[in-house]
């Protein structure tokens, strides 16, 4: 890894990864002549709306659910595996810690530990499961933990209407948290402590992926998982870890969201924001690579957060940042990087690539 | 009593969507291509169905465009997998987003509204004999499907593609065209598929209103190994197990636990047909870095 520094630069500006976004925005101020308004008003107020005085406290709260959420995919991305079921892992995990924080005997700073405990677990035990779908079963990992987002999301929905609703009140959502039961804010701001635990998850998988034999082993079997298993990697173990591993921390944001304002369990309050697929796409575009996950997860915050202020000021639907997302990972998971002499991979058939 | 022509009635109306998608997914699996863009594309054929029978008054205008509209959406999966040779799964996932991102956008920007478009003037298709017209074209779509698969040249040259595509190039078919036809006709059916969901089950449009029918399509290809009446089967009993869930809801179960039916059902018919199998069939979905 010690290639020069200006080498360096200059494959960084040459990759794929630099492309798509670059494409991104380009297509993305397309679309905003399309409805009338000038891309770099648009642009200007996505960034000061999201970095500004103001701004910085929202994109610091909703970069702490996307980073989570992203390290959450990146895990088991890092060995080729795709969780599609962070929606159900992460909404189990909020509903877990809405649960032991309402009804926990213990004072309140262990009951916030025991909440947060109890969020980890069980988004850790529902991504087992889809893991021991596809190890018993032979469904793939894609289907299973995708298919068993749905039911989660509708048993959510479901105990907060019925067996959890707050008596009175016409929301479906639990009663707020007792007195004391939260993550501590940064002053007066919606960041807490939630931000400090993803940024140490975060710190971990870097560790462990640089670090450790089971980094080494994980990143083996995403570059080629063959080799890894013929080398004694044992795939089975290996995926139900790395989900249980991605559903824990798909639990902890669902956790933490129930632990920040608004101090409940909000049925659609944790998916709506669409954290999951950010982080996806954060995920992805980073190639699941640690650092890389959390440089994309703070990018992809502040077009979340600015989205909001460029609605405000341009009138332009936030909706586009959305769009702006997927048209990245598509151009990213198409390949397209800037020309420059195609290398030929050898390992895939000829037959693919020819142009019709 | 609880299944009756009703209920079976009300099945064969909510497997239509699902069954022209699945055809679709059908046909990219046996010409190699791994469509999970289903979804996505199904979503695009919505929302172009709603908006062109809402300007032009004509819902099967609707239907053509949605078609068209969503064939052009697959492209981007033709391109990005056959001629570029980028991650299909990655893709698929990125399709479904966009879609979900680009439809949630174009109805704040063309109609103004948040969440649902849904307007009396609106107007749906018509029912022929209790069912949407575009049901008995589904239906007939399965045997077109199966006859061309077995019997006619493109469907033999298109499994040969699928299953060797070395040596189809070596006879002088091209996979590449193939390919994209093969892509092409998904979309094109994941567009009826959409049109039938939007004008006909409901007459409205709502954000993300396909929630997870396009992966229920992707399963039921699996369910029926990429044959079309395989393929009909399994759509017929996510039908059943929708219609089921409606009539449960009607006996005071609550509205969650019908909403989740459907995909516990093809969960568990999975775990039986491979149970059963006790093949290896699971795609390892290697993501190119």
């Amino acid at each position: 890894m010690a290639r020069p520094s200006t080498d360096r630069i200059a494959a960084a500006l040459r990759s794929p990864v630099t492309f798509s976004v670059l494409a991104g925005l380009v297509i993305g101020a397309l679309f905003l002549v399309g409805t009338g308004a000038d891309p770099f008003a648009a642009y200007g107020a996505v960034v000061t709306g999201s970095l500004g005085a103001d701004g910085i406290g929202a994109t610091l709260s909703t970069g702490t659910s996307v980073l989570g959420m992203a390290l959450a995919l990146a895990i088991p991305l890092r060995a080729g595996l795709i969780n599609l079921g962070g929606d159900g892992q992460m909404v189990l995990g909020g509903i877990a810690a809405a649960v032991t924080g309402l009804y926990s005997p213990l004072p309140a700073p262990l009951t916030v530990v025991l909440a947060l405990l109890a969020g980890i677990t069980a988004g850790a035990a529902y991504a087992a499961l889809a893991a021991l779908c596809e190890n018993r079963f032979g469904v793939p990992l894609l289907v299973s933990s995708l298919l068993l987002s749905y039911p989660a999301t509708s048993f959510a929905s479901y105990l907060v209407r019925y067996p959890l609703k707050e008596p009175g009140s016409s929301l479906p959502q639990t009663g707020r948290l007792p007195d004391g039961v939260a993550l501590p804010a940064f002053g007066t701001s919606t960041v807490t402590f939630g931000l400090v635990l993803v940024v140490l998850a975060a710190a971990a998988y870097w560790f462990a992926d640089r670090r450790t034999a089971i980094g080494y082993e994980i990143r083996m079997t995403g570059l080629n998982p063959r080799f890894a298993a013929y080398a004694g990697v044992e795939r089975k173990g290996l995926t139900l870890r790395l989900m249980a591993t991605s559903g824990a921390l798909a639990g902890l944001v669902g956790a933490i969201g129930v632990l920040s304002f608004p101090y409940r369990f909000l049925d659609g309050s944790l998916t709506a924001p669409g954290y999951t697929w950010t982080g996806l796409t954060a995920a992805l575009l980073a190639a699941a690579a640690p650092l890389g996950t959390v440089l994309a997860s703070f990018f992809f915050a502040v077009l979340q957060v600015g989205g909001l202020s460029m609605e405000r000021t341009t009138e332009v639907p936030r909706e586009l940042t959305q769009v702006l997302q997927a048209i990245v990972i598509v151009f990213l998971a198409a390949r397209l990087s800037f020309p420059r002499r195609r290398r030929k991979t050898a390992q895939e058939p000829i037959t693919q690539g020819e142009f019709v | 009593m609880f299944f009756d022509s009703d209920l079976l009635m009300s099945a064969l109306r909510a497997l239509t969507p699902i069954l022209f998608a699945a055809l679709g997914g059908a046909v990219c699996e046996r010409a190699g291509v791994f469509n999970i863009g289903l979804e996505g594309m199904m979503l695009m054929g919505c929302f172009t169905a709603v908006a062109t029978s809402w300007f032009t008054g004509s819902p099967w205008l609707g239907v053509l465009a949605a078609a068209l509209a969503a064939a052009a959406y697959s492209l981007i999966l033709a391109v990005g997998t056959v001629t570029l040779r980028g991650d299909a799964v990655v893709l698929g996932v990125a399709m479904n987003l966009l879609a979900v991102g680009l439809t949630s956008f174009l109805l704040r920007t063309i109609f103004g509204v948040q969440g649902t478009f849904d307007d009396p003037s609106l107007t749906g298709l018509p029912l022929v004999g209790g069912f949407s017209p575009l049901a008995y074209l589904a239906w007939a779509a399965v045997a077109v499907a199966a006859l061309m698969l077995s019997r006619h040249v493109w469907g033999l040259r298109l499994r040969g593609v699928g299953e060797a595509p070395e040596a189809a190039a070596t006879l002088g078919v091209s996979p590449a065209r193939y390919k994209y036809a093969a892509v092409l006709v998904s979309g094109v059916l994941c567009g009826l598929a959409g049109a039938q969901l939007a004008l006909g089950n409901v007459t409205l449009f709502s954000e993300n209103m396909t929630a997870g029918r396009g992966w229920i399509a992707v399963v039921a290809v699996m369910l029926g190994r990429a044959l079309p009446f395989g393929v009909l089967l399994a759509a017929l009993l996510f039908g059943v197990a929708e219609a089921a869930g409606f009539r449960l809801q009607g006996l005071g179960l609550p509205q969650q636990a019908t909403d989740a039916a459907p995909y516990v059902v093809t969960l568990g018919a999975l775990f039986l047909s491979t149970a059963q199998r006790r093949r290896r069939t699971g795609r390892t979905t290697g993501v190119a870095s």
